[in-house]
């Protein structure tokens, strides 16, 4: 019989053996999650809503697989479930209180995926509101802590999901990622995100944010365990009309190559100059050197390239998102779902869909839905958005001529580890800046993975090397992904998830810490 | 130099059906200005010889057969309404005409 | 409100040039909505035919009707379009209660049909060529109703309410380029332009296009410049336009308000106008807020429409005849005078005659029944002629009316009994024993009777006086309950008289 405390520290493979092998039940499993959740999340708040059918619905797999049913891989391994994925059983605010306790009368694609494969969704996440943001703060219900250093950010605008893996709350969390969302909070965190291709995660369900840019992805603290996530939630869905129709490869098949020995010999790596880290934390700096160098000794060829027009990504982002989310969020206007607020006295629809959405929206999703009606206006349509358009262009250009020399190209995921709470809230530009490695692969539409790859020597955080691939490869990020990873344990003696602190020893102190 | 004037913050807020306060319009007007001048750049390399891409993976013709589906039942249509008369959304008298 | 004043309407042509547009929406016959798969059908519950689609939750994303395409292409093309290589969707953006996502789908820069013309007649004969800028795909709104207040508009309504049933239902918009030089008949060629879009997509099979179901609806713009000018003046535009006159009529009306306007000095407001039915005026929209601005985009969510040469020219081939050409074909093969023929058209049962005909009767009998007894009927009942009955049943009917087993008085009792749902005429005929009695003997033991009823009549008839046989006549008939062959009774009462 396991301990309750260490089931909760092992990987969803690992889960995945025992429950298979009859180890352990999947009430067992849900139960010790709900217990990890109810002793930490005090202190971390990654989750707005923990489900009450955690384990009736885990009750209902260890049934099945008593009685025999084949079951799939991930059967019984409990999730958590970003706040921005619409689940029919539990409120699905996106992190805003313009829908608060909304209950969507439908299941994203994914969280479908998710139920049809017998996982057990332990609760939501919390996020930056509609997934505008680098650390969380942003929230309409409070910012989640690092597990790593409480008074600091678990990045964003995933946050809740990268820490509650981190915390070991739970062994896999679903994300999405528009500019990084999933990647950042990953490196900060010291765990494994993923942002798909374009297109090969159905976004069907997912609230939007920039429907170009969007993608849900895996956020676990393996490679393996991203892997066997990713392969639940692909494929084609007739619901969504920019999914991909392609068959893809078993990505637990790619991770597991990559785990095989051998997998980096005559990789040719890419290092974008542009990313390479000019005004980066010296620790990330240090870190991500090191990591190439164990890239070479394992047989890759580290090769530098160029991609001149990364210099104009991150304004390009701040138009394409800020426009599309304007649009895509007109539709909170108190009529149909969320919030109501009827000015004093009265007044039109359109006073009570002004004062419902001055009330229910945050100032990061107000600036930029500001931002965004500006950029599509009158006369400033070609200059900002119609540019915006054709910076994606040379982004991808550059992405393509690069592909033509490397197989991935890798970057630090993050340009700093974990600032500490309120450090940037008043600086919206400063704030953009975080994810100025990972916007170029949504603008792109290619996939990216964050690893973890060490803590920074000037303060002990962790720093997450990310892989970018051609669009459709993301098997390569798997398994170069799993085979760095390998070097990297190999070389400490020990995962880094496991360094850690011990969060059930700290005092509750996230109020007293000078939160926002 | 920032083109964002008060005076278009306001516009904008109309536009987009958001009731700023003066301050939030103030505080805007300055944080907007210094984030436009920051992204306007890419009007530099946006030339006329660059297409504009919308769609990050090229697709086309992407359909649906001209098949029934599920709907929702009206009370699930209505679930979330903040105020409705058991069949239907109501609202608060409505100022400005159809477009 | 204030009554407008109105300039005659032949001076305000004198002193003016019309310039013309119009918007003509069509909604599409397809099984399902535009962007969702819930069902095509007006009616049924509020909101009760809706997905999260088009109640615009959260998460929710549109995916293409390729049946509303293939229309689409097949509309262009009956308009004389060329049809896009590459088409988009796009976004226009704006607030309102209706609209379930605050913006439509639409399409703006790149609409799936342009450039194009059609062909219209007027009553008078008169050809038109109206161009046509674009015809488009796009999505419906949901329907409001208003609340408190005295008139159900609008305007002093306490709330509304809304039903998005009709949210998603797919919709062409057709756009004309400024049609200009058709002076005084300007506001029939707005009335026939939109008759004639009717029937093109009827003939099509792509929309009922009842205008008074909203399946078709016209906006009307109208200018007016002073003779010789090159820019064009300022135009309204009419919503609420029901119907074919209400195009005629409130063409007219703006006409003869703007020119009052200019004549006295003043400038017409850009905006846009509500027809009133029952005062024959239009008054003013109330503010149109998201006029100015609606942030046009291409949509994101969705993919470019390429269709292909090859599927653009299978439907080309498959397209139907022009109205226009087929009327002319029509009247030349029927040898119907143009008063005739007019009628027809006009009375919007030109294809009930091409049905009824195809289905074996003269073009003079189905002309004769569709406008008149049945189109007597409709009347009554305040319904549309082909609502009432078949052309299949029609022809029946005048197939039994020419054989002789139902006179024209029956075959209107047995019109009446397939109206009210009794079957076909020739099951009606047998349910309600309604034939023409064709056997001699009935009739002639009848005759006698009211021969032998009527001694004074059968001496005037011996006398030669043979008109007074009507009234020998008249009770046979009515014994008969009119199931006989008036010429034969008489016929047979002559004889009878003389033995």
């Amino acid at each position: 019989m396991t301990d309750a405390s260490s089931l909760v520290r092992l990987s969803a493979a690992d889960l995945s053996a025992k429950l298979t092998a009859g180890d352990v039940s999947a009430v067992e499993v849900a139960q010790a999650h709900l217990d990890r959740i109810a002793a930490v999340d005090g202190d971390v708040h990654a989750f707005l809503h923990v489900s009450d059918a955690a384990l009736t619905t885990a009750a209902d797999v260890d049934r099945r697989r008593a009685a025999g049913e084949q079951l799939g891989a991930l059967a019984g391994v409990p999730i958590a479930v970003k706040d921005v994925l619409c689940t029919i059983d539990m409120p699905s605010t996106s992190g805003s209180k313009i829908l608060e306790g909304w209950v969507p009368p439908y299941d994203a694609t994914v969280v479908r995926k998710l139920r049809a494969a017998d996982m057990v969704p332990l609760g939501k996440t919390n996020m930056d509101e509609f997934a505008m943001g680098s650390s969380t703060e942003f929230s309409a219900y409070g910012p989640t802590h690092n597990p790593w250093s409480l008074d600091r950010i678990p990045g964003g605008s995933g946050g809740g999901s990268a820490a509650a893996v981190a915390a070991f709350e739970a062994p896999l969390a679903l994300g999405s990622d528009t500019g990084g969302s999933i990647r950042q909070p990953g490196a900060v965190t010291g765990t494994v995100g993923v942002k798909p291709t374009y297109g090969s995660v159905s976004r069907y369900g997912a609230i939007a944010l920039a429907s170009s840019l969007d993608q849900v992805g895996p956020v676990s603290r393996t490679v393996l365990d991203s892997a066997l996530l990713h392969d639940v939630i692909k494929g084609h869905d007739p619901r969504d009309s920019t999914s991909l129709r392609d068959e893809w490869p078993s990505f637990a098949d790619a991770a597991r190559r990559g785990l095989a020995g051998g997998a980096l010999q005559g990789v040719r790596i890419g290092v974008v100059r542009e990313l390479a880290g000019d005004g980066f934390q010296a620790g990330v700096t240090a870190r991500f050197a090191e990591a190439l160098e164990l890239l070479s000794g394992a047989g890759a060829e580290i090769v530098e390239v160029s991609a001149p027009s990364f210099e104009y990504a991150i304004s390009a982002y701040y138009l394409i998102l800020p426009a599309e989310a304007s649009s895509n969020l007109a539709k909170f206007d108190s009529v149909r779902f969320g919030l109501r607020v009827v000015p004093e006295g009265g007044g039109t629809v359109e006073d009570v869909m002004a004062a419902t959405r001055e009330a229910g929206f945050g100032p990061e999703v107000k600036r930029r839905i500001i931002l965004g009606t500006y950029a599509l206006s009158a006369g400033y349509y070609d200059a900002y958005y119609g540019s915006a358009q054709k910076v994606r262009t040379l982004v991808q250009r550059d992405f393509a001529a690069a592909f033509e020399k490397v197989d991935v190209l890798v970057s630090p995921s993050a340009p700093t580890t974990a600032f500490r709470l309120g450090e940037k809230i008043d600086d919206p530009l400063s704030m953009y800046l975080n994810d100025i490695t990972t916007i170029p692969a949504n603008l792109a539409g290619i996939p990216g993975i964050s690893v973890p790859m060490g803590l920074a020597e000037e303060d002990g955080l962790p720093t997450g090397l990310q892989f970018m691939a051609p669009a459709r490869e993301d098997a390569r990020l798997y398994t170069y992904g799993a085979a760095l990873e390998q070097l990297l344990e190999q070389g400490w003696g020990h995962t880094l998830i496991s360094r850690a602190p011990d969060l059930s020893a700290t005092e509750q102190n996230a109020a007293t810490e000078g939160v926002i | 130099m920032s083109e964002i004037t008060r005076e278009q913050v306001e516009h904008l807020a109309g536009l987009a059906r958001i009731a700023l306060t003066p301050d939030e319009i103030d505080t805007m007007t300055r944080e907007l200005g210094q984030i436009v001048d920051n992204v306007a750049k890419v009007s530099e390399v946006a030339t006329d010889d660059v297409p504009a891409t919308s769609h990050p993976i090229p697709l086309e013709n992407v359909f649906r057969a001209d098949v029934v589906g599920e709907t929702l039942t009206a009370e699930q249509a209505l679930s979330g309404a903040p105020d409705h008369d058991g069949s239907r959304f109501r609202v608060t008298a409505i100022l400005g005409e159809e477009q | 409100m204030a009554k407008a004043d109105l300039m005659d309407y032949d001076e305000a042509l004198e002193r003016y040039e019309v310039v013309l547009g119009f918007e003509v929406h069509v909604e599409l016959a397809t099984k399902t909505k535009m962007f969702s798969d819930a069902p095509n059908f007006f009616g049924g519950a509020p909101n009760t035919n809706v997905t999260p689609v088009d109640l615009g939750l959260p998460g929710s994303l549109p995916v293409v009707n390729e049946q509303a395409v293939t229309y689409s292409i097949s509309l262009g093309l009956a308009l004389g379009c060329s049809i896009a290589e590459s088409s988009r969707f796009a976004r226009k953006n704006y607030f309102y209660p209706d609209n379930p996502k605050n913006y439509q789908v639409s399409q703006f820069d790149e609409p799936i049909a342009f450039e194009g013309e059609v062909e219209v007649e007027l009553p008078d004969g008169t050809v038109f060529h109206v161009p046509i800028e674009r015809a488009h795909m796009e999505e419906d709104a949901g329907k409001l109703t208003h609340v408190g207040g005295s008139t159900g508009r609008i305007q002093g309504a306490e709330y509304s309410l809304v039903d998005y049933n009709r949210a998603g239902i797919p919709l062409v918009e057709i756009v004309t380029k400024p049609i200009i030089g058709a002076g005084a008949l300007g506001p029939e060629l707005g009335a026939a332009y939109v008759s004639t879009i009717r029937d093109i997509v009827r003939a099509l099979g792509v929309s009922e296009a009842r205008m008074e179901r909203g399946n078709l609806r016209c906006d009307a713009n109208v200018s007016l410049r002073p003779h010789g000018q090159v820019e064009l003046g300022t135009r309204t535009e009419t919503k609420n336009v029901n119907s074919f006159r209400s195009v005629e009529r409130a063409v007219r009306h703006e006409i003869q308000r703007q020119a009052a306007i200019l004549a006295a000095g003043g400038t017409i407001t850009q905006e846009t106008r509500h027809w009133h039915e029952d005062t024959g005026r239009t008054s003013a929209g109330r503010p149109k807020s998201d006029a100015d601005d609606y942030r046009y985009f291409p949509e994101p969510d969705l993919l470019p429409v390429v269709p292909s040469r090859e599927l653009v020219e299978e439907l080309r081939l498959a397209l139907p005849e022009a109205p226009v050409a087929m009327r002319r074909r029509l009247k030349a093969d029927w040898g119907f005078a143009d008063l005739e023929f007019q009628d027809v058209v006009n009375s919007g049962l030109l294809q009930e005659l091409v049905d009824t005909v195809a289905a074996g009767a003269s073009p003079q009998a189905a002309r004769k029944w569709w406008t008149g007894e049945i189109a007597r009927l409709a009347n009554a009942a305040g319904v549309e002629p082909s609502s009432l009955v078949s052309p299949l049943h029609v022809s029946e009917l005048i197939a039994l009316v020419e054989s002789g087993e139902l006179t024209d008085r029956l075959a209107r009792q047995v019109l009446e009994g397939v109206v009210a749902g009794e079957g076909s005429p020739s099951e009606v005929v047998e349910s309600r024993g309604l034939r023409v009695v064709s056997d001699d003997g009935a009739l002639i033991a009848a005759i006698d009777e009211a021969l032998a009823s009527q001694p004074d009549v059968l001496a005037k008839i011996r006398d030669g006086k043979v008109q007074a046989a009507g009234a020998v006549i008249g009770a046979v008939m009515k014994a008969m309950k009119g199931q006989a062959d008036a010429a034969r009774v008489r016929e047979l009462v002559l004889e009878r008289a003389q033995a």
